[in-house]
């Protein structure tokens, strides 16, 4: 759609992973905490900016490295959050670093993992080969789950484990379906690296043979879909999202679950450019259905505030397979409208709590109470986060809702009913927890914390402004974008 | 298709012998009820990976492919049992006997797995040369294999043995698959991602046996037996 408005000096991708990569070793080599959060922060800023560069990019499909369409949205919305997490993880670790939880030596390797990560996954989104796609996510497991187990309490190891065994298989999964995939191509596009590269198997998919196609993508949507954290393969994310710092929470839940996503998307474009495959919508729809319906009654038991707000993240993550399910214009628009805030909302929820768990001394929701009172710019930062996150208007979030729904009604109005059954619940479970949460007499625990409301501010902004009204560019764009899904 | 001495169906026959055999030792190692004796059959299985790699490298001319088959034999081989063994000893959990199903329900799921496999992949690829997709077919057992494995122990150190025997699986379907590309650097990645759980499960069991996964806890029960 948009040709290169101007020529760039200089090709933005490999530089969006070489950013990220160089500071990973230059953190690690750091000793100060000050100085490595702030080389942290401008690192991801640098990394930022070059991703807005990519919009001006010429449209590439190398042997390595591919920007399309698709892409850009990915990796531009996950840079804006890596840096906003970036800034509020500086904020939050000075406190860690005071009350002795964290070390400085755990600093070093806490940053160095952050930039490996946000390497990894910038390599997931930008890469051409399936193969080192792969390779990528399971790079970011690794980080991830070293930095889930940072804290070393037994919860934290034990999560870690679990996200570790869980998260291989998944993998394990995912690369028996790539396998597949290369033998499907191989006879059409000939033996060696050519079978590999996404952009030359779209070229020929009419070409494939359909029935083992259908058995990849099987495995591909059982194994990306643990990481992406659908159910009936969601157990590991609750522990991970709860034992772990914050901000890598945050960084989960707003951007590793949507690396996941991607990769299944890559490959349902795959399967929709074979007329003879079977259609993956429904597989989709239904694993998106369950996890929305599962974490909807979950939502009401949870009695740990991070665990809360992991249930909701499975619960948006099955409502934008779903969306991508369901397909058409309208539910993929909804679908990728969803994702981006999902994305901003739940990390600047994750912001909120990252803090009130700091100032409170505890991640229980019932020693967490009357948070308007005690601290009025948390408190109402996060009311305003989580009745955005509910889906209640006029945050962004609702009308990504109420496009899915309308467009629910129109193709499947029997998948509509579960859908707005599974809205509703947890829409229920979440204003039920918020008010205890946010109002009534506070519990005691009143540390002034010294919290940066930046990054939770610019999100929320965000978020309201695009249920408001959304830039006609970002609409064309999404539109285009949500054409190509098919 | 092969230009070597042996004709083309001894080829045939001789990656079948080692597919299978890697098959028939992931049900051995689904009734091994000692930890010892479990973590032998899988360095029995690498082996014969080792060999299913070696022989598909021959079959198809990869040179690249011995390294593979180098990685499975030195490394899983023998590194990962040696280490886990040593592990195992100094923890002495030996004897830990954790199933979650009894040996007989779980021969019997591995033996509905293997045919399972049989049926989806010999009717998925009807196009595809008959090695690649019988490899494959026994390849798709082995993961199922390790998979049934893993969801029936409790026991950290038969649940990774489990995880790898599923990976010997996906190594063996990605050298049957002709000139696929990144064979050595996934199986380079996977041994991280072994070497990365071995070091976990050993901190994991610290945890368990002392309470605590500080290495100086160890280091005092060390010199207080010495």
């Amino acid at each position: 759609m948009m040709t290169a408005l101007a020529a760039l000096p200089f090709d933005p991708a490999p530089v969006i992973l070489a950013i990220p990569a160089a500071a990973a070793v230059l953190l690690a080599l750091v000793p100060s905490y000050r100085v490595s959060a702030a080389l942290n922060v401008g690192a991801c800023a640098l990394t930022f900016l070059t991703a807005l560069a990519l919009l001006m990019a010429p449209r590439i499909a190398g042997p390595f490295l591919i920007v399309d369409d698709l892409n850009i949205v990915f990796v531009v919305l996950n840079t804006f959050v890596a840096f906003t997490t970036s800034v509020f993880s500086a904020s939050y670790i000075g406190h860690e670093l005071e009350t002795g939880r964290l070390t400085p030596l755990h600093l070093r390797f806490y940053h160095a993992m952050y930039q490996a990560l946000l390497a990894a996954m910038n390599l997931a989104l930008l890469s051409n080969n399936l193969g080192v796609m792969w390779v990528a996510i399971e790079v970011a497991t690794l980080t991830t789950v070293l930095m889930v187990g940072l804290y070393r309490t037994e919860a934290a190891i034990e999560a870690a484990w679990k996200y570790f065994m869980l998260g291989s298989v998944g993998i394990a999964l995912a690369l028996f379906g790539t396998i597949l995939v290369y033998m499907v191509a191989q006879p059409v596009v000939g033996e060696g690296p050519d079978g590999m590269i996404w952009s030359v198997l779209m070229k020929r998919a009419r070409d494939f043979d359909p029935a083992l196609l259908n058995v990849a993508f099987v495995f591909l949507l059982l194994g990306y879909g643990t990481k992406v954290g659908l159910a009936p393969l969601h157990a590991w994310l609750p522990d991970a999202h709860s034992e772990g710092p914050t901000p890598i929470s945050a960084v989960l839940s707003g951007l590793l679950l949507n690396v996941a996503l991607y990769a299944v998307l890559r490959f349902k474009l795959l399967m929709a450019a074979h007329p003879g495959t079977l259609a993956p919508g429904p597989l989709m729809m239904a694993m998106g259905l369950a996890s929305l319906l599962l974490a909807g009654f979950m939502l009401y038991r949870r009695r740990d505030i991070k665990r809360l707000f992991a249930y909701s993240s499975i619960e948006h993550m099955g409502l934008i397979a779903f969306a991508f399910g369901l397909g058409g214009p309208v539910a993929n628009f909804a679908g990728l409208l969803h994702m981006t805030m999902h994305s901003l909302t739940k990390s600047a929820i994750f912001f909120a709590v990252g803090h009130v768990c700091q100032v409170k001394g505890t991640q229980k929701l019932a020693d967490i109470r009357g948070l308007t009172t005690s601290h009025p710019a948390l408190g109402w930062g996060l009311v305003v986060a989580v009745a955005a996150i509910a889906g209640l208007p006029p945050a962004g979030v609702f009308m990504s809702e109420f496009l899915l729904v309308t467009s629910a009604f129109a193709h499947r109005p029997w998948l509509a009913l579960p859908l707005v059954a599974g809205l509703l619940l947890a829409f229920g479970a979440l204003m039920a927890k918020l008010s205890g949460i946010a109002f009534g007499a506070p519990s005691p625990g009143s540390d002034k914390v010294k919290a940066s409301y930046l990054p939770m501010a610019v999100h929320l902004t965000l978020v309201l402004v695009a249920g408001l009204y959304l830039p006609p560019p970002l609409v064309a764009w999404f539109r285009h974008v949500a054409g190509l899904l098919g | 298709m092969i230009e070597h001495a042996i004709t083309p169906n001894l080829v045939f026959d001789v990656a079948h012998l080692f597919a299978g055999a890697l098959v028939l030792i992931s049900f051995l190692m689904l009734y091994q009820d000692r930890l010892y004796a479990l973590l032998n059959v899988f360095a029995l299985q690498a082996v014969a990976l080792a060999l299913a790699v070696a022989w598909q490298a021959y079959a198809q001319d990869a040179p690249h492919l011995y390294l593979t088959a180098f990685i499975a034999l030195v490394f899983k081989a023998l590194v990962i049992p040696v280490a886990l063994h040593r592990m195992v000893a100094r923890l002495g959990i030996h004897r830990e006997v954790e199933t979650v199903v009894a040996t007989g329900p779980t021969m019997l799921a591995g033996i509905a797995l293997v045919a399972l496999s049989m049926v989806v992949m010999l009717k998925a690829t009807p196009a595809a040369d008959a090695l690649a997709r019988e490899d494959l077919a026994f390849a798709l057992s082995v993961v199922l294999l390790g998979l049934l494995m893993m969801v029936t122990r409790r026991n950290a150190v038969s649940q990774v043995v489990g995880f790898m025997s599923l990976e010997n699986g996906l190594i063996l379907a990605a050298t049957g698959a002709r000139g696929m590309p990144l064979v050595v650097e996934i199986s380079v990645a996977f041994s991280v991602l072994i070497a990365f759980i071995v070091i976990g499960i050993f901190l994991f069991r610290i945890r368990e046996r002392f309470d605590t996964v500080d290495v100086d806890a160890l280091d005092r029960f060390r010199g207080g037996r010495a």
